[in-house]
């Protein structure tokens, strides 16, 4: 199979609401900071996928107001409603097919504009759940509680992930909250839906992030370091909470385990050397190491007690602060994968883990992770 | 190098303006059950999904999570694309470049609406941005409205020469037992029907309707075992050129489906569509589209479409019969709208098409139309190239 680069990255800041921009201003800055980082002009871009949800932006057809932004002008465009991993999915693909050379892919998501537990109890059955109250939080409290009770995680173990993220957070200039916390402070802060507590949960934010794929060929001419995928994988687990083993994590498992076969990855721990992971609330990052295989099943508290996930650790995960630090939604997985290239080039400035040579990015859509992306990225 | 791509069969639902009878995932399932019925494979054999709709149609976010009991996605790959009226183009895409990659062989599209759900109109307004174009300009109506405003006054069209694209599509869907619409009308039934927005009537118009349609791609290789009578996707395109009002030419022609069209043409080595085209299954929301656009797809010189309607050349039984199905006047499940002329392309391909089968089809084109005079391409032929 033909192999494919991320040839350039750009983000805007995250922020809790960007008064002056509007979705393109966004789209226009993340895109004309890819292209500069990839040293290309618009002209060099074959085709575009952009990323984008019709209910987080108050509009049908969300991707009719970027169009000019994101330069898709006469050009062959799509649009993936899902997280940015999936964007990258699709926009390699469309490479791999042999149809084009290069994609951009950008994504936007403005948190502002939208009522967040609104937006994400319609992801719910009409019927018999929304009624419910079910939404992001609620259900993710449910997965966390379900997970925590079968292997006796505790809920310090949890804030542990919110204490390294966020001090993660400090050395990145695009992250929206870096802060100096402590397990107490976690633990004290407001319950929001047991057992998820404001500092356990990811903030709501606006921003916009872009990478530029190249097939081999174009790669080799544009003058930026490529970062190779070398694995890719994507799996949805069953719609009905009931329906699924909510502290247990198969798409994710299965998901990585295609993506680690094509990267001929087979000791994950050992041959990862930098994670960036969807910690959309703190327990995820504890379910995902153990769906990404990090750790044995249930191990996932005991992973973080260990110092592994640090910064100086075995495999530092979300060296970026993740997404706990900054949560533009459908944006989050785009920046995993900006945050890994970033790492991979040797470009990640004073949050720079050592000798990095395999990263993985990884994002999910739907409900507890319900639909997973795995993306394995190498120099 | 990517893998060469053929449609190896469908599935549709039976259009209704409301399916009460079932819900989006059930609907979505009856498509998919007939696309596996269609290919004579099982939920085992697909390697990954893609789905589209248009959200706010039923008002259910993240439709690619909800729906895996439909779709059969359950611990499958699945992802989903949207881009409005074109979303049905736009997820027979996805499944192409998704087949083409290498990646997985077989893929199952899906498309659906179930517009009864929907006030569809609110719902469409909201794509424009809400400053500046939501309270001048927006829906679905109001700017096909200046569209063929535009064209009448620049060619001498007249409302009976468009009453003649509904008149067509609609008497081709009587034979189609899928399309929602399957009563025959007539010119007059056209111009006497209620004005909507000068010059369109309700006749002119598409409805909207419940439905999914399903259609497998499969790769190279795969394909053939699947089907001794493959439909090869020869090329594709797109153009979602306008975001905001001052962005369209109010000039009388389809400016993207030029584009595109014209890409496609070349990637194939079509000269003269008109010739070498067998049959078009288009994305024609309203019958003066029916007219300007098939001059914008380059069967006739500017202004000479009402000739060619009249003397029968898109008719069945024409030298190009174009919507053999009954087209979008005759059944509009939005989602799915582009991706049933898809389907309906590949099946006159593949000789499926029964009672609406045209004659010895060895090249068919299908357009999806959308967000706001964005155009789709799919071409295929009998022939892999």
């Amino acid at each position: 199979m033909e192999r494919v680069a991320v040839v350039g990255v750009g983000q805007t800041k995250y922020e809790r609401r960007k008064k002056g921009d509007s979705f393109a201003d966004m789209v226009f800055e993340a895109t004309s900071k890819a292209l500069q980082d990839a040293r290309m002009t618009i002209k060099e871009i074959d085709n575009v996928v952009t990323v984008s949800n019709d209910f987080w932006d108050g509009r049908t057809i969300s991707s009719m107001a970027v169009m000019d932004a994101c330069g898709a002008y006469e050009k062959n465009v799509s649009t993936v409603e899902g997280d940015g991993t999936f964007g990258v999915l699709y926009g390699m693909m469309r490479i791999l097919s042999g149809s084009f050379g290069t994609t951009l892919v950008v994504a936007h998501c403005k948190g502002s504009e939208s009522v967040s537990s609104l937006i994400t109890n319609g992801m719910f059955d009409p019927i018999y759940q929304r009624a419910l109250g079910l939404d992001a939080i609620t259900s993710s409290a449910l997965q966390a509680r379900a997970y925590m009770n079968r292997y006796g995680i505790r809920e310090e173990q949890c804030a542990r992930v919110s204490v390294k993220n966020h001090g993660n957070a400090k050395n990145n200039p695009f992250a929206q909250i870096p802060l100096n916390i402590t397990v107490k402070e976690v633990m004290a802060s407001r319950m929001l839906s047991d057992p998820i507590k404001l500092l356990d949960a990811s903030p709501i934010s606006d921003g916009s992030a872009a990478v530029i794929l190249a097939d081999e060929k174009r790669a080799e001419k544009i003058d930026q370091q490529p970062i190779w995928i070398k694995g890719i994988g994507h799996c949805a687990d069953a719609y009905f909470l009931g329906d699924r083993d909510l502290a247990e994590c198969p798409s994710l498992e299965a998901a990585a385990k295609k993506a680690y076969a094509m990267a001929g990855i087979t000791d994950p721990l050992k041959e990862i050397d930098v994670a960036e992971i969807y910690d959309a609330f703190s327990y995820m990052e504890l379910l995902w190491s153990e769906g990404l295989g990090f750790c044995g099943r249930g191990e996932g508290g005991k992973f973080v007690d260990s110092g592994k996930s640090r910064m100086e650790g075995k495999l530092p995960i979300n060296p970026s602060g993740g997404v706990l630090s900054a949560h533009a939604v459908l944006v989050a997985g785009l920046a995993r994968v900006c945050e890994c290239v970033l790492q991979l080039r040797g470009d990640a400035g004073a949050r720079q883990v050592e000798g990095v040579k395999t990263a993985v990015a990884q994002g999910i859509n739907g409900p507890c992770g319900q639909s997973q992306c795995v993306i394995v990225l190498g120099n | 190098m990517g893998k060469r791509v053929a449609i190896v069969g469908s599935g549709q639902t039976y259009h209704k303006s409301a399916r009460l009878d079932v819900n989006g995932i059930e609907l979505i399932h009856e498509a998919v059950t007939r696309a596996l019925e269609d290919t004579q494979l099982t939920l085992k054999d697909i390697d990954a999904v893609v789905i589209g709709n248009m959200d706010h149609f039923e008002g259910i976010n993240y439709v690619d999570t909800w729906s895996v009991d439909g779709a059969g996605a359950c611990l499958k790959p699945i992802f989903k694309v949207t881009t409005g009226g074109t979303t049905g183009s736009t997820v027979a895409m996805a499944g192409y470049y998704t087949a083409a990659s290498g990646l997985f062989d077989t893929v199952l599209a899906i498309g659906w609406e179930k517009n009864s759900e929907s006030d569809t109109t609110g719902a469409i307004i909201t794509a424009f941005d809400p400053i500046w174009d939501r309270p001048a300009f927006a829906g679905a109506v109001a700017g096909l409205a200046v569209e063929a405003s535009v064209y009448m006054h620049q060619y001498g069209v007249t409302e009976k020469d468009a009453a003649r694209v509904s008149v067509r599509d609609r008497r081709h869907a009587t034979k189609n037992p899928h399309a929602h619409l399957r009563g025959e009308i007539s010119v007059d039934d056209v111009l006497n029907s209620p004005m909507l927005s000068y010059p369109i009537k309700l006749l002119d118009m598409c409805p909207r309707t419940d439905g999914a349609c399903a259609v497998i791609f499969a790769a190279e290789g795969r394909a053939e075992k699947i089907t001794d009578k493959p439909a090869w996707v020869w090329a594709t395109a797109t153009r979602h050129n306008y975001v905001y009002i001052g962005d369209w030419e109010p000039t009388a022609g389809l400016k993207t489906l030029e584009s595109a069209s014209r890409e496609v043409y070349q990637k194939v080595g079509i000269r003269e569509p008109l010739k070498e085209i067998d049959v078009m299954e288009l994305y024609l929301p309203y019958s003066f589209a029916g007219l300007s656009w098939i001059e914008s797809l380059g069967l006739c010189g500017k202004g000479e479409a009402p000739r060619l309607l009249w003397d029968g050349v898109t008719d069945m039984g024409g030298e190009l019969p174009i919507n053999p199905s009954g087209g979008v006047i005759s059944c509009n499940p939005i989602g799915a709208t582009a991706l049933i002329r898809v389907a309906e392309a590949a099946m006159q391909i593949q000789g499926k098409a029964e009672q609406h089968q045209v004659p010895d089809v060895k090249v068919a084109l299908a357009t999806g139309f959308g967000g706001c005079f964005w155009s789709d391409i799919m071409i295929m032929g009998k022939q892999i190239k």
